[in-house]
């Protein structure tokens, strides 16, 4: 605690441009860079899926146009290659997942909210939260140039499964492309590290007087949740992703075995492929909830706030998270049923699976009761909270199919799956993120964003991600499998050519629309109207800093908090928010008689504070 | 022509950005006060999108519901088919109720400022309900599930036929036990050259008569067990209309086992398609060709099967160059096995001779 008391003259730390805007320690700069290095990120990850999602839609185009950006990677005919298309497909995945839903998600809102949101200064270490940034700065630019070998970039799909991923004979991808994609990846590890370690402790060291952890925001905990399954699952792929590189470069067996491949039996012997997908998959499940506990916890705030009604069942809210967090590590191989897995670990993961239905359902039930009886404003980030919501619904309802193992055997790696997860964590964690821009956009850069253009874009971005993603379900009954360059070759896949096609026009739409935003951000931030110091009527404390917060956040001490921060509609008070440094002792009319007992301590929690200022 | 789509977007783009930004001068100009119009149209238009959302769903799915609907033909894909529509039905039906409600909350509770919003923070009532309720829905689908899995990964019969599948970039390979010790050889993957593809270790007695298939034939109603293995990358098996899949891997046998129940005259029958066949494909990224890796599939009656076990011919025949593998103990009865001449050796050297 003692952050928040030294220092009270002026926090602005005048620097050159080198200091503030590139190798800035301070956390809402680094917050902005990971934003927008994500965008730029996400662009890219959207662009690709255009481009293989015109070789679905419109197999038999002519596709020379497009010879100034691809290359050589056009067959004769004007087609995409068949090996591009899977670094397409391998390379949007990796993209979005890591690039855009976690460093981008976790990167930019729990650097820039925990500080704010719990009141301190900034992250326990500010040299840590750079080097975190520039780690992902070099893990991105390496992943960039891998788009630009001759051999192409990695293409045995995001899960880089050996042998595929180990041996370059078995595709060309799997050569410079997938030692880039391993080296970058490592970096990225190092960045997610220290970016979780920092989260983590800065949430339990640096609360401000009086932020107990059950008066944090639902956001935070969140944050806090992710950080600490980021920190206990990245290592292993880390390990995963050192076993690879040893099987490639340094001739081991961890996971290869009896290969016979260009006509030349390899000498590997031992190894087992499934021990990397244990290994992939011990991250990549937490993975998921690293995309998606953000997203929970941004949406959880932008909701109760624009319904100006508390969170419903806080402690059910946190509690589901915490629940949440704990199952991930234990449903990794639910990915695995049908990869030869001993079939009664497959029992055991099918339990463990549908459990984590349960914290899921209540979660959504929480949601909806919080609007039920509520005073709702559909700001843009409301609406895409909404939209978040039922996306999660949408896509997770389904996990109930796949998690279950008797009925996974039919639908594994089909479409089913692609809608599934992109539903339930692509689709809803950009709908978190692009909530969480909308609604903390005037305390990022103090000014408002346009709002019309908001609801063009939430419109148009609701109703396509649904165009894209809903039919995917019923190619995935029929049994379509996914990352096939066409599927002519089968007469059982033959069909659903006009779904297809929808699918890549509405995959188009809605890539494009993008842009609204991306105008949208950039004229907002140079053009927007100044924004008020409160513009949603929020509790939380972010919204007590200046309209330009410098480098410490507060100009003078950092405010005190005395009460949760979902007091909105409080029955007798006169505003329908009352903010969380709003002592009780000024709020008689609206106090619960609990409350007023609080009241005596109040003079206590300030004796503390300022014994502690002594102190310093 | 690419010069005037270049100008086309540019001007389209122009014009969007002149329309912006005539929209905030009026904004300025007008100096609107608490306008709720807005939050009104976002409200009915979310509203909107329930009900045509939803009507879409439920016209599309019963519609074309036999364009997705595979037909089935296999035991345990009878039970895992309704399991998969038990959990539809549950699905749906929790789906619908809560969207309905979400988005009737959204449009009925929009902001009013007149009225103010309930402080209702929490119910231990209401959360206990919805908490138990899953989970006695969840147990229900657990426990049907796991039984169902159970039945299906058990062990496989004793007489059950058993068939290898072998996949490689970018092809299957079937591999049968012959009808004389209905026994695969053993295999070893230094073995595999260009001809022998299977790895075959002709020091194995059951290797002689095992023989190679480019389709694979099963018997209807009889259990099969497929033995599953990979040359060079991951594969998967993938039978979508016996609801099987299993992966291959390098290094590692894998298995599968079914029941045929239709064969392919009477899927034609049933499915009015009169070219129906089934298929085999791979679902597991391999490699440049993953999506070609078509197997065609015939299911017969089981005497008809046995009738083409017993015409086909064994590898070790169509490669008699291999009897040199095989053991001088064994010779004789490898060459009773495979079906060649007794002194097939001798025979086949002299041909090669000319």
């Amino acid at each position: 605690m003692e952050n928040h008391s030294h220092e009270d003259h002026g926090h602005e730390h005048h620097g050159n441009f080198w200091t503030t805007y590139i190798f800035s320690e301070d956390h809402k700069v680094i917050a902005k860079q990971f934003l927008i290095t994500g965008m730029a990120w996400a662009l890219i990850g959207g662009l690709l899926s255009v481009l293989f999602r015109l070789q679905l839609g419109f197999p038999d185009a002519n596709l020379s146009w497009l010879k100034p950006l691809l290359g050589g990677w056009l067959t004769a005919d004007g087609k995409i290659d068949p090996e591009f298309y899977l670094a397409l497909v391998t390379m949007h995945g990796t993209i979005m997942v890591f690039f855009v839903l976690t460093a981008g998600l976790s990167g930019t809102f729990s650097n820039f909210l925990i500080p704010l949101q719990i009141g301190a200064r900034d992250m326990a270490s500010g040299f840590m939260n750079m080097l975190s940034y520039w780690f992902f700065f070099l893990s991105s630019s390496i992943m960039f140039t891998s788009l630009f070998l001759s051999t192409g970039p990695a293409g045995g799909g995001w899960t880089i499964y050996p042998p595929l991923s180990a041996l370059p004979q078995a595709i060309s991808g799997s050569g410079l492309g997938m030692t880039l994609w391993l080296v970058s990846m490592a970096f990225f590890i190092v960045s997610s590290l220290l970016g979780s370690i920092n989260y983590i402790t800065t949430v339990i060291n640096l609360r401000t007087v009086g932020m107990s952890f059950t008066k944090l925001p639902l956001t935070i905990w969140a944050f806090f949740f992710t950080a600490i399954i980021g920190v206990l699952s990245f290592p292993v792929l880390f390990a995963a992703v050192l076993l690879l590189i040893f099987d490639r470069g340094f001739g081991t067996s961890f996971y290869l075995s009896d290969i016979y491949i260009g006509g030349e039996a390899l000498p590997n012997q031992g190894g087992s492929p499934i021990l990397f997908q244990h290994l992939f998959w011990f991250l990549g499940h937490p993975e998921v909830y690293i995309v998606i506990l953000p997203s929970l916890g941004i949406t959880s705030e932008i909701i109760s706030t624009n319904s100006r009604k508390p969170i419903f069942g806080y402690k059910a809210m946190v509690g589901s998270l915490l629940f949440i967090a704990i199952l991930s590590f234990v449903v990794w191989a639910h990915h695995m049923f049908v990869t030869g897995m001993n079939p009664f670990l497959g029992s055991i993961f099918t339990l463990l699976t549908l459990i984590i239905a349960i914290p899921s359902a209540v979660k959504i039930f929480n949601y909806v009761t919080t609007m039920w009886r509520g005073n709702i404003r559909f700001t843009p980030a409301m609406l895409f909270s909404i939209g978040m919501v039922s996306y999660f619904l949408t896509g997770g309802i389904t996990g109930l199919f796949v998690g279950n193992s008797a009925v996974d055997i039919q639908l594994h790696d089909t479409y089913f799956i692609v809608a599934h997860f992109h539903l339930v964590m692509g689709v809803a964690a950009f709908f978190g993120m692009f909530a969480g821009v909308y609604h903390w956009f005037p305390k990022m850069f103090g000014r408002m964003m346009n709002e019309k253009l908001g609801y063009i874009h939430f419109w148009l971005t609701f109703i396509g991600g649904y165009l894209i993603f809903f039919p995917m379900h019923y190619i995935g009954i029929a049994g379509f499998p996914r990352r096939y360059y066409t599927w002519t070759n089968f007469e059982t896949f033959s069909g659903f050519t006009d779904l297809n096609l929808l699918v890549s026009i509405a995959a188009i739409v809605t890539f494009f629309t993008q842009f609204i935003f991306v105008f949208n951000f950039i004229y907002s931030i140079f053009r927007g109207k100044l924004a008020p110091a409160n513009p949603w009527e929020s509790n939380a404390l972010e919204w007590t800093t200046p309209r330009f917060p410098g480098h410490g956040n507060w100009p003078g001490e950092i405010p005190t908090v005395y009460r949760w921060p979902y007091d909105y509609s409080k029955p007798g008070a006169k505003e329908d928010f009352i903010p969380q440094h709003i002592p009780y002792s000024e709020t008689p009319e609206s106090n619960l008689p609990h409350e007023n007992e609080l009241i005596k301590l109040e003079g206590m929690d300030a004796t503390i504070h300022v014994e502690e200022k002594k102190h310093h | 022509m690419n010069m005037i789509i270049g100008l086309g977007v540019v001007l389209v783009i122009g014009i969007l950005l002149m329309i912006f930004r005539i929209g905030r001068l009026m904004d300025v100009a007008k100096e609107k006060k608490e306008d709720n119009s807005w939050n009104n149209i976002n409200a009915i238009l979310l509203l909107i999108f329930m009900i045509l959302g939803l009507g879409w769903f439920y016209y599309y799915s019963f519609k074309h519901f036999s364009s997705y609907d595979l037909p089935v033909a296999s035991e345990h894909g009878v039970a895992t088919d309704n399991l998969f529509w038990i959990t539809m039905a549950i699905t749906v039906v929790a789906f619908t109720v809560i969207f309905i409600a979400m988005f009737w909350f959204t449009y009925i509770y929009r902001y009013d400022k007149n009225r103010r919003a309930a402080f209702f923070a929490d119910n231990h009532y209401l959360e206990i309900i919805w908490t138990a309720i899953p989970a006695i829905v969840l147990a229900l689908l657990i426990i049907k599930g796991l039984r169902v899995w159970g039945d299906i990964t058990g062990p496989a019969s004793k007489d059950a036929y058993i068939i290898e599948m072998v996949g490689q970039q970018f092809a299957w390979t079937a591999r049968y036990p012959g009808v004389k010790d209905r026994e695969l050889g053993h295999q070893n993957y230094k073995l595999i050259d260009a001809s022998n593809e299977f790895g075959l270790d002709l020091t194995d007695k059951n290797s002689f008569d095992d023989f190679k298939s480019l389709t694979l034939y099963l018997p209807k109603g009889k259990e099969v067990l497929l033995k599953i293995r990979a040359k060079d990358v991951i594969h998967s098996v993938f039978l979508p209309h016996f609801r099987v899949k299993m992966d291959a891997v390098p290094g590692m046998e894998t298995q599968f086992k079914f029941t045929p129940t239709k064969t392919t005259e009477e899927m034609r029958t049933e499915t009015g398609n009169a070219n129906f066949n089934y298929e085999m494909a791979c679902t597991e990224l391999c490699g440049r060709g993953h999506f070609s890796m078509r197997f065609p599939v015939v299911v017969v009656e089981p005497d008809e099967y046995e009738k083409w076990m017993a015409a086909q011919e064994s590898w070790l025949k169509q490669n008699p160059d291999y009897m040199k593998y095989v053991p001088d103990n064994l010779k004789d009865a490898a060459a009773i096995k495979a079906g060649l001449p007794i002194n097939g050796i001798q025979a086949t050297n002299s041909v090669s001779l000319k």
